[in-house]
């Protein structure tokens, strides 16, 4: 066990050389938040796969195939076909109109105070589900893979994050990220390759393989992972749309210089992104042929073991070691990711823009930034503790309806829709954000899963919501509030300044 | 100068519509592919050939056909798109 984390060593120990590099150069609040803007489009697409890229990614979905055969390939879809929603309706706008956060959009053509306020308020909720997420998942795979104790590995996962986050800013954030990407992309590359070569490098080979020993069940269609009927849809809505809502993800395309580069930067993440996915079916099929479901299931954690075990057994100990320690840098790069997003929504939206009503400095800005990294650090780990036995599924899935359901909405509707105005943004979001919450408790994942109702039981209770998947209720009804109080409450000054702002986003591109 | 003016609304107007085409196109596909998942096991379920169905051929269509519209798109943007702007800006 020291080899693996020898090598995570290697990774920590280069990153934070990169940290003090990129610390000498954050001085300003523009530096801390969206690294001056700076960063190539290349780099970014790289750096937004490894935002959007988390361990769930390669351990979780892996695990799934390996188990469950196809129905594993129905979470990558869903994360990859939100990529090209973000480049054609959201980046271009959110680059020309943001400066550090999705809520400048809105705030630019409505009342800053109240929609910043509700857009903080669901984004700080999304991040808190989706860091306690990672957080546990990161404590409990370091359990397996390090063999060190829970506690510890949250602490180290929470402490190495700070000192990205707080002295390297952006700029270290955006290279953990490039980094953890290209050895992550690299290693699967590895992974599927080594595979594939004892199947006459053909992955029909590999899947009839699958088919030969497991049934041809294991490439159709069924109902294990997805749900069907309505649940299998309303999954597929919240993983869309909850991409295009993820605050870590808009984030990043205030890092580089133009609305052109933060098109091209999308692109390029949303083609790594399905190359991955594509890598992961490989590996996931590999792992049910060649070391088996039920072998990866006695190895613990749920069948995440499926990649790692697949590494040992086609590329040996060193092979083994290297995909363990990327798969931990993995979520020590995702969690920096979301605590920086949520260190700009509490200084840049709640602390300068409503508290200071934005006459705040500069030192003051990146001050308040510090301190709102350490905050949201602590809370993690601590999250992180607290919920160590939680269903980590139950809080990324929720993080992703959130998202979906009262973020999207807002940014879609701000960018598209002329009578959208400050009550009906702050009606959307905050019906979005609660129904979405309500929905889950009444599910079965609450009611069932965690709570240890019998589905008899529940079955004819009128509050029992059969659905897991809130998302194909909650989005609607964020949109229709959003529309029927905007009827409601018209703004005139909000639609002579949407005029204006159509323009600035068709002109800017020429002029950067 | 209301010329210019004319041109530009003409062309927002047509970046819009192919900001729309090109969502719908990937909605279509990914949503196409996931109700054939939620209501129509079977036909998604059929073997095409040994070790390929249609379900892990119309799953890769969905995401190379994602990647392959948003090529198109930006390519569209870089090459049509920006070029007529930079045009109607200088005239």
């Amino acid at each position: 066990m020291t080899l693996p984390i020898l090598l995570f060593l290697l990774f920590v120990a280069s990153t934070l050389g990169i940290t003090a590099w990129a610390a000498r150069r954050t001085r300003s609040a523009d530096q801390f938040l969206s690294a001056g803007g700076g960063i190539s489009a290349w780099q970014n697409g790289f750096a937004l796969a490894g935002d959007y890229l988390s361990a769930g990614a390669l351990l979780g979905i892996a695990g799934l195939i390996t188990r469950h055969g196809f129905d594993g390939l129905i979470y990558s879809l869903g994360w990859v076909a939100g990529w090209p929603i973000l480049l054609f309706l959201v980046a271009e706008p959110l680059r020309r109109l943001g400066k550090y956060s999705f809520a400048d959009v809105l705030a630019a053509r409505l009342r800053s105070a109240p929609v910043r306020l509700a857009t903080a308020a669901s984004s700080i909720i999304v991040i808190l589900l989706y860091l306690i997420a990672q957080m546990v998942a990161a404590g409990s795979l370091v359990q397996m893979l390090f063999g060190i104790g829970y506690r510890p590995a949250v602490m180290v996962v929470g402490g190495v994050m700070l000192v990205y986050v707080l002295f390297g800013g952006m700029l270290a954030t955006t290279w953990v990220q490039i980094i953890k990407a290209a050895l992550l992309l690299g290693g699967g590359v590895v992974l599927a390759l080594l595979v594939l070569h004892r199947f006459e490098m053909n992955p029909l080979a590999l899947f009839a393989a699958a088919a030969h020993r497991f049934g041809d069940q294991v490439l159709q269609p069924g109902d294990k992972v997805a749900g069907s009927g309505w649940d299998a849809m309303s999954l597929s809505v919240g993983l869309m749309f909850g991409t295009v809502g993820m605050p870590h993800v808009l984030m990043r395309v205030f890092t580089v210089r133009s609305a052109a580069q933060a098109r091209n930067s999308v692109l390029y993440a949303t083609c790594l992104i399905g190359f991955f996915h594509s890598l992961v079916f490989i590996i996931g099929f590999g792992a049910m042929v060649l070391v088996g479901p039920d072998a990866v299931a006695a190895s613990g954690g749920g069948g995440n073991m499926a990649a790692p075990l697949l590494a040992r057994m086609v590329g040996g100990e060193l092979f083994f070691s290297f995909i363990s320690a990327v798969s931990f840098a993995t979520m020590l790069a995702v969690v920096a990711g979301l605590t920086i997003t949520g260190a700009a929504t509490l200084s840049h939206d709640c602390w300068t823009a409503v508290v200071r009503r934005g006459r705040a400095g500069e030192r003051e800005q990146l001050g308040v930034a510090r301190i709102a990294t350490v905050a949201i650090a602590v809370l993690a780990t601590a999250l992180g503790v607290l919920f160590q036995n939680q269903n980590v599924a139950f809080t990324a899935g929720l993080a992703f309806a959130v998202a979906a359901s009262a973020n999207f909405p807002a940014l879609l509707l701000a960018i598209l829709w002329r009578r959208f105005t400050t009550w009906g943004a702050v009606a959307g979001i905050v019906a979005g954000a609660s129904s979405s919450v309500v929905l889950i408790l009444l599910s079965p994942t609450v009611q069932i899963d965690i709570l240890g109702h019998a589905a008899a039981d529940l079955a004819g209770r009128w509050w029992f919501v059969p659905l897991r998947n809130p998302a194909l209720i909650s989005l609607p009804l964020s949109l229709l509030a959003s529309v029927a109080v905007s009827l409601l409450t018209p703004e005139p000054d909000g639609q002579a300044r949407f005029a204006s702002l159509r323009r600035q986003v068709l002109f800017g591109a020429s002029s950067e | 100068m209301e010329h210019v003016e004319e041109r530009a609304a003409g062309l927002a107007a047509r970046r819009s519509r192919v900001q729309y085409a090109a969502s719908l196109a990937v909605a279509v596909l990914y949503f196409g592919f996931m109700a054939l998942f939620s209501f129509d096991q079977p036909l998604l379920g059929r073997v095409l050939a040994s070790g390929l169905t249609l379900s892990i051929l119309l799953g890769f269509v969905v995401i190379v056909g994602a990647c392959a519209v948003s090529l198109l798109y930006v390519a569209w943007l870089h090459r049509v798109h920006d070029r007529a702007l930079n045009g109607s800006r200088r005239s």
